[in-house]
């Protein structure tokens, strides 16, 4: 196994200052904008970002944390026997209907957790536009899905391990890839 | 003059308080002679070196089925059952469809068991008419018939007058009476022992009392009649108080525990998760009512053991615990439990537990056999006390499975009977 | 403080709170709380039993159990069907076991079973490969039930460890006492239990609960009341002599209330007997939770259908 890290604490910092940059310039209304973060490591991202957005723009917009154990295609009738994962907590303060809603993940990789965030939160509502915001774009896509800000690019193979840790879940931080080596 | 010559056996016979190592010669069905060392030509030999020999176990409380419910067992199925259990003879239960209430039954059933060939079946004739309880059953011709006993077991006598009249008049006949005491209004739809168990699994409870109060009553009616009173499958402390009350007062009252309610309590439920091979009347009882029957064996208040082998079809069982029959099949399991528990665990002496399953219920009953003395019937049974098996319900020569027991492993098994000099039944070697 | 969840549950089958660890009952009781947000929703149901099928096999009369099932099989998406008693083979004298294996024959994922006989539950859960749910077996236990109220009063105060809870009533028929008297001890809460001695089932200090026969012993001081229904159906006339006197005795009045904790909860698992074990004063007040119960109630069994839905394989990966 060998383990390269890609981003360190401050790199994540100012990917994320960014990310953040790149929201404002592109929401017409920013009051319109609600920052929803796909749990777990996807919700104090999101909550970073409405840092870094009131900061440029001194509105914060909300933040919400969004489950999709119940929406995954993975644990449906298509496995045999398996257990069910944990739920998480959903925590939407404020209605979804008519926002610019910024989904925000850890890392972008099949799609598929995407798509069950979507379907989850068109269940809430009406948002005007979805967009989405992710750390790290590892590629592999199974799904035809793309976000609007991509903190970094990461060309992995597909038994790499790539591996977003924050000091509010892991209590370290940073970003790795983790590589088979043969031999 | 056929001859059959048992040698080097562990001779065991409460009746001659024996217990030593002998060969036994049977001459014609009958014990010709005991001895330390007997050669005897041309006469059957089985070499019996390391079983014990003793008069035939009797099992005083069975249920045949036979006429009504051979589905469940038979007269024929039941005996052959009883001889693979290490029992010679049994007496079986009047609650036949129809009721054994009649001279007609009694001996239609003498003559079924003359047909098995297997173990002796002393039949039991009913007290009251179809067991109804309401009037008394022709006991005179019963007994002429070949009845040994009278009970309306399965369906207590709820009347005490009617009881009172059924001691009186044995005394006619000098058989006992038998009563499987119950009250059924406090038995108010129980079925399993009430207690923390019955509470635990929201069963409804059948209280030790609605035992109790009838034992009381019996007793004092024994008092009162002075006639042959048996208890049948006592289950509780104070049962037991009552036996005690009754012998110290020199009344002819005597009881019988089975081989479930000595070795299982009512945590079997719980355990089984309400299994109803766990269900039977009287109920397994608690922890505390089990101890004071194995102390009332030991101590002699106890002066019999009985199965109340009761089959049951499989489908029968295959129900609701509230809604499945009571009762358990006990006949192939019953000596080994026995065995395990008094002689192995309790270190009761052979010849006390040889008089509970064979001399005293022989006495009891007024029934041939429960002695190895000379002339007397030889009816005997060999056991192998290393012998170390589980209990397989699908080897049962019953027609019925329903034992608590299956499973266990079990250590003190019978490996032959032998009826009036003939050997009817071995334990196939595995 | 309170117990850390469990990743899963254990068993294919829920038959009782009694083989519930405390962790087990705690991942319920999280994921129930989860569940109960999508009550809140515009659009009040999730796909994660898609393709699943619920058998809800009724066979005692029972609506409101029934009723909170079913809602709770269709906000899962679960496909489900229901089957009383009334009109069934089960009347024409088959037995429990071939209803049961008829109806697994058909491929369920799960049978939720309400019976009148304790232990039917177990019983079937032995043979059959679907999940077993006890919706209720005889006196012996109502597990979802019992979780329901743990759930409400955990919403309401915050946690069950080191509550006071007095259930009064009759305690003897009643399966929601047994699979509550469970549940809160093994959360850490006292128990108390009163009703007239004559309906108080043997032995019951040994389920480790207090066991008074004066309700205003059981209640004073309690964090929650918890009324039992009166099954005046099926009651002889020998348990206790009238409903009046029972009023007199055992019902939950203002005045009794006002011997418990400020603010304690009052609970009833319904359906009520106004005036007979409960005042409508009281059913009525501030203090009753009864409704939430009912609301919880479907969040619960969502949560208990999640959670078995999986079978006993292999973990799933985050």
């Amino acid at each position: 196994m060998k383990r390269v890290q890609i981003l360190d604490a401050a790199g994540i910092g100012k990917t994320l200052a960014r990310m953040a940059a790149q929201i404002v310039e592109r929401s017409g209304d920013e009051k319109l904008t609600y920052l929803i973060g796909v749990q777990t490591r996807g919700v104090p991202l999101a909550r970073r970002l409405a840092k870094l957005i009131a900061a440029a723009t001194g509105v914060e917009p909300p933040v919400g944390a969004l489950d999709i154990t119940l929406y995954r295609d993975d644990v449906g009738p298509w496995r045999a026997a398996h257990q069910q994962p944990v739920l998480r907590s959903t925590d939407l303060p404020e209605r979804v209907d008519n926002r610019v809603v910024v989904l925000v993940d850890d890392v972008l990789y099949t799609g598929r957790t995407v798509r069950a965030a979507l379907d989850t939160l068109m269940d809430y509502g009406r948002p005007k536009a979805i967009r989405l915001a992710v750390l790290v774009d590892r590629g592999h896509r199974e799904l035809p899905i793309a976000a609007d800000f991509v903190g970094r690019q990461i060309p992995s193979a597909r038994s790499d391990d790539v591996q977003v840790r924050l000091v509010e879940c892991d209590g370290e931080e940073g970003v790795w890839v983790e590589k088979e080596v043969e031999g | 003059m056929s001859r059959l010559l048992i040698k080097h056996a562990r001779v065991i016979d409460p009746s001659q308080r024996l217990d030593e190592g002998l060969d036994v010669l049977v001459v014609d069905g009958r014990i010709a002679r005991l001895a330390e060392r007997i050669e005897e030509r041309g006469a059957e030999v089985i070499d019996a070196a390391g079983l014990m020999a003793t008069p035939g176990f009797i099992d005083v409380h069975t249920h045949l089925r036979e006429p009504g419910f051979e589905y469940k067992e038979t007269i024929a199925s039941g005996a052959a059952a009883a001889l693979a259990g290490g029992f010679t003879a049994v007496c079986c239960m009047p609650n036949t469809q129809p009721v054994n209430d009649s001279a007609a039954v009694t001996e239609f059933i003498r003559k079924r068991a003359e047909e098995a060939g297997a173990a002796r079946v002393y039949p039991i004739g009913a007290i009251s008419k179809g067991q109804a309880g309401e009037e008394l059953s022709e006991m005179g011709e019963m007994v002429r018939a070949g009845a040994v006993a009278v009970s309306d077991d399965g369906r207590p006598v709820r009347h005490a007058y009617l009881m009172r009249r059924a001691l009186e008049y044995s005394l006619l006949f000098g058989i006992p009476v038998v009563d499987h005491c119950e009250d059924p209004t406090l038995v108010a739809g129980g079925v399993m022992h009430e207690g923390a168990v019955s509470t635990r699994l929201g069963l409804r409870g059948i209280p030790a009392a609605a035992e109790e109060v009838v034992v009381a009553r019996d007793v004092i009616l024994a008092g009162l009649t002075g006639a042959r009173l048996h208890l049948a499958h006592l289950s509780t402390r104070q049962s037991l108080e009552w036996v005690r009350r009754a012998k110290s007062q020199g009344l002819a009252v005597s009881c019988e525990v089975t081989p479930h309610h000595l070795a299982l309590t009512d945590t079997a439920v719980l355990e089984s998760s309400y299994d109803t091979n766990f269900k039977m009347n009287p109920p397994l009882r608690s922890a505390e009512h089990v101890a004071a029957l194995l102390e009332g064996v030991l101590d002699g208040t106890v002066d019999c053991l009985a199965t109340d082998h009761a089959p049951h079809h499989a489908d029968e069982k295959a129900l609701e615990f509230d809604l499945a029959p009571f009762g358990v099949v006990g006949l192939e399991t019953a000596v080994p439990v026995t065995y395990d528990l008094f002689v192995r665990q309790h270190k009761l002496p052979l010849t006390r537990f040889v008089a509970l399953w064979s001399t005293n219920p022989a006495r009891l009953f007024s029934l041939p056999g429960g002695t190895l003395k000379v002339g007397s019937v030889a009816d005997m049974t060999l056991l192998d006390s290393e012998a170390r098996l589980p209990v397989n319900p699908d080897k049962f020569l019953s027609k019925s499975r329903n034992t608590p027991f299956a499973g266990r492993r079990l250590r003190g098994w019978p490996v032959a009977t032998i009826l009036g000099g003939k050997v009817v039944w071995r334990r196939e070697r595995r | 403080m309170s117990v850390a969840p469990a990743r899963r549950l254990r068993g294919k089958d829920l038959v009782g709170i009694d083989p519930l660890t405390a962790p087990e009952i705690q991942l319920i009781l999280d994921t129930a709380d989860e569940m109960a947000k999508i009550a809140e929703r515009p659009i009040k149901k999730v796909p994660a039993l898609r393709g699943k099928t619920v058998v809800n096999l009724f066979l005692e009369p029972s609506t409101r159990t029934r009723f909170s099932f079913e809602m709770a099989e269709k906000r899962l998406s679960a496909d489900s069907l229901s089957f009383s008693s009334s009109g069934t083979s089960v009347e024409k004298g088959e037995t429990l076991l071939d209803t049961a294996r008829n109806l697994e024959a058909m491929q369920p994922d799960f049978i939720v079973m309400r019976h009148r006989y304790a232990g039917s539950p177990h019983w079937l859960a032995k043979l059959l490969k679907s999940s077993v749910i006890n919706a209720g077996d005889g006196a012996h236990e109502h597990p979802t039930q019992a979780l329901l109220d743990a759930m409400t009063i955990r919403r309401r105060l915050g946690r069950l460890e080191g509550l006071t809870v007095a259930i009064v009533g009759d305690l003897e028929h009643s399966r929601v006492v047994r699979s509550n008297v469970l549940l809160l001890q093994r959360m850490g809460a006292t128990v108390r239990v009163a009703g007239p001695p004559s309906l108080v089932p043997a032995q019951m200090e040994a389920m480790g609960c207090e066991v008074h026969h004066r309700m205003e012993d059981a209640i004073a001081g309690a964090d929650v009341v918890m009324m039992l229904r009166i099954q005046l159906e099926r009651q002889g006339k020998m348990n206790f002599p009238t409903v009046r006197e029972y009023y007199d005795f055992f019902a939950l009045t203002p005045e009794r209330l006002r011997l418990a904790k400020r603010g304690c909860l009052v609970m009833h698992p319904g359906p009520m007997n106004r005036g007979v074990e409960i005042d409508s004063r009281v059913a009525d007040g501030p203090q009753s939770v009864i409704l939430e119960q009912v609301t919880n109630g479907v969040a619960v069994r969502m949560a208990v259908l999640y959670l078995l839905a999986g079978g006993n394989g292999e973990p799933t990966a985050d």
